[in-house]
């Protein structure tokens, strides 16, 4: 659309400005003061350089809790992105059950993370859940409590319960905005199924397939409450995420120097693959 | 047909996965304290209220909700009211610094709120709003505005420029239309936003337990309390999510309908 040159503008966006300066920049700027100091108390700070940002890049429980984060990350995303489509195409597109459909998908998305840890916490006990039980009479040794390739399917199955019905809910919209006439003009060309998924619906779910990746890629990359209910981490190490060692870090031991230092490498590992896929989708646009 | 009876039949399945760990969680909330623990019953044995009754008449337990509900409220609230001139503004004129302005804002939906835990738990004490619904609400604007202000723009882009010129040849002052003529045409969008800004604000937890401690208490760290001396109570845990579930209830059939005309005019 074209667009008025006008600085006045700016009046508009100033309250969003001045909120987020407040409750972003001030914080940030604290966490890079604290970065590059050793704090004792209040008045016994050091200005000390880079030599946290080189203890936590060099500590081996960050980097092991780094690279679970991004096998977490993605094998998500590659569960929910896939399955979410499949929904929403499977969603009806009238009537009574439409609304109905629409709001039982959006049920999970409502339950806070802490709930969803303390349901699948019990449901998937072997002597008391459900669904603990189910496996474990099946033949299969089921128990998240000491089995760490258990706990991480139990994490992985708790983030696909909450989130995928996000992405199938953004999708179904994307595909209700397809004007009825496109799928008529398929029909007449005999298109097949796969046909018209690939070259009518996927395009238009373009915009906001991005948008859901993208979010659930942040989100995802950000899980704190789930594995901290479910397991608080274990067992072991082994559902640690970034987010939680940052806690741990922060909070509980009180390692003020280190931990900013974290934060801001944190803060930019998100920033980078965020953009890089950004880019790499608005280059293959401009392509086509 | 065929198909359709596939489709319907993978939707049932799907739904089926949903709704179960809920049916165990109501299921739950409606078991003895002792009940839940001893043994695996698809259906109470021993049907009580008493967990929901607890909930309902300790001011400590039902002072939670109210609390939650407050700041998400709150934040609802500023997130629509700085967001909105500022995606018109986004969608309809360039001035100088725009995109930067525009990708700056996303970048703080990308903040881990971990992130910011410590530096907010001193900023909001400083002004003296620790402990109060204020400081919950704005921190969480932090990812709630961005998100809001990128909906928006999507939405407001997709109404025709010469809507606002008309309305200003046929003399409407710049509010008077913003509020009578262009804000019922992305209804759609309000809803949307709203329910998103309401949805991240209700589930998130960590900034929300760390920025209060007493009166401001949201209910995800009210659930801590029923861990005692004799192990956590999972009746009264679990009738407790199930509250939690409800004013989202709510708040989705509110938009249900804009949720589904919705996204697609939103644009990246």
């Amino acid at each position: 659309m074209h667009k008025v040159e006008n600085n006045k503008a700016w009046w508009l966006v100033l309250p969003v400005f001045l909120l987020v300066a407040f409750s972003a920049v001030i914080p940030l700027m604290t966490v890079v003061n604290y970065s590059v100091q050793d704090i004792f108390d209040q008045n016994n700070a050091y200005f000390v350089g880079a030599e946290w940002y080189r203890e936590i890049l060099q500590d081996k429980r960050l980097q092991d809790s780094l690279v679970r984060q991004f096998i977490y990350s993605f094998t998500v995303l590659a569960i929910e992105i896939p399955l979410g489509i499949a929904i929403a195409l499977m969603m009806p597109k009238k009537g009574v059950m439409a609304s109905a459909t629409l709001i039982i998908v959006a049920i999970p998305l409502l339950v806070p993370g802490n709930v969803v840890g303390t349901i699948w916490k019990i449901f998937g006990r072997a002597d008391v859940g459900l669904f603990g039980w189910g496996l474990n009479s099946l033949g299969i040794d089921y128990n998240y409590a000491a089995n760490p390739f258990d706990a991480w399917f139990t994490v992985v199955l708790m983030d696909v319960w909450h989130w995928t019905p996000l992405v199938a809910l953004l999708c179904y919209s994307g595909l209700r905005a397809i004007p009825e006439a496109f799928y008529q003009a398929a029909a007449i060309d005999r298109a097949s199924k796969w046909a018209v998924f690939r070259y009518i619906q996927l395009p238009r779910l373009k915009n906001v397939l991005v948008i859901g990746t993208l979010l659930r890629f942040m989100d995802s990359f950000m899980i704190y409450s789930e594995p901290f209910v479910l397991t608080g981490g274990g067992p072991g190490n082994s559902t640690t995420f970034l987010s939680q060692t940052l806690t741990k870090m922060a909070i509980g031991q009180f390692d003020l120097g280190p931990a900013a230092a974290f934060s801001l490498v944190y803060f930019l590992i998100v920033l980078l693959v965020s953009w890089l896929f950004f880019t790499t989708i608005s280059e293959m646009a401009k392509d086509k | 047909m065929q198909i359709s009876k596939r489709k319907g039949l993978g939707l049932s399945v799907y739904l089926f996965f949903l709704l179960i760990p809920i049916y165990w969680l109501i299921n739950m909330s409606f078991k003895k304290k002792d009940e839940v623990l001893s043994g695996l019953s698809l259906w109470p044995r021993d049907f009580t209220l008493e967990n929901y009754i607890t909930i309902f008449t300790d001011s400590s337990w039902y002072m939670g909700y109210v609390n939650s509900l407050l700041y998400v409220s709150l934040n609802m609230a500023i997130t629509l009211l700085v967001a909105l001139p500022a995606a018109y503004a986004f969608s309809r004129y360039k001035f100088i610094g725009d995109k930067h302005l525009f990708f700056w804002l996303l970048t703080n939906r990308m903040a881990p709120p971990a992130v910011f835990l410590l530096p907010f738990f001193q900023l909001y004490s400083s002004i003296g709003l620790f402990d109060t619904h204020w400081a919950v609400a704005l921190s969480h604007c932090l990812f709630s505005v961005p998100l809001a202000v990128w909906i928006l723009e999507g939405f407001m882009s997709a109404v025709p420029r010469e809507i606002d010129e008309t309305a200003y040849i046929d003399g409407y002052s710049f509010p008077h239309f913003f509020v009578r003529i262009f804000l019922p045409l992305i209804s759609s969008g309000i809803g949307v936003t709203a329910f998103f800004s309401f949805l991240f604000s209700w589930v998130e937890l960590l900034l929300a337990r760390t920025l209060t401690s007493v009166e401001a208490k949201p209910i995800g760290a009210v659930m801590t309390r029923t861990i005692s001396a004799e192990g956590i109570d999972w009746g009264l845990l679990a009738a407790a999510g199930v509250l939690t579930i409800l004013p989202g209830l709510l708040v989705i059939w509110l938009v249900r309908n804009h949720v589904a005309k919705g996204f697609a005019l939103g644009r990246v």
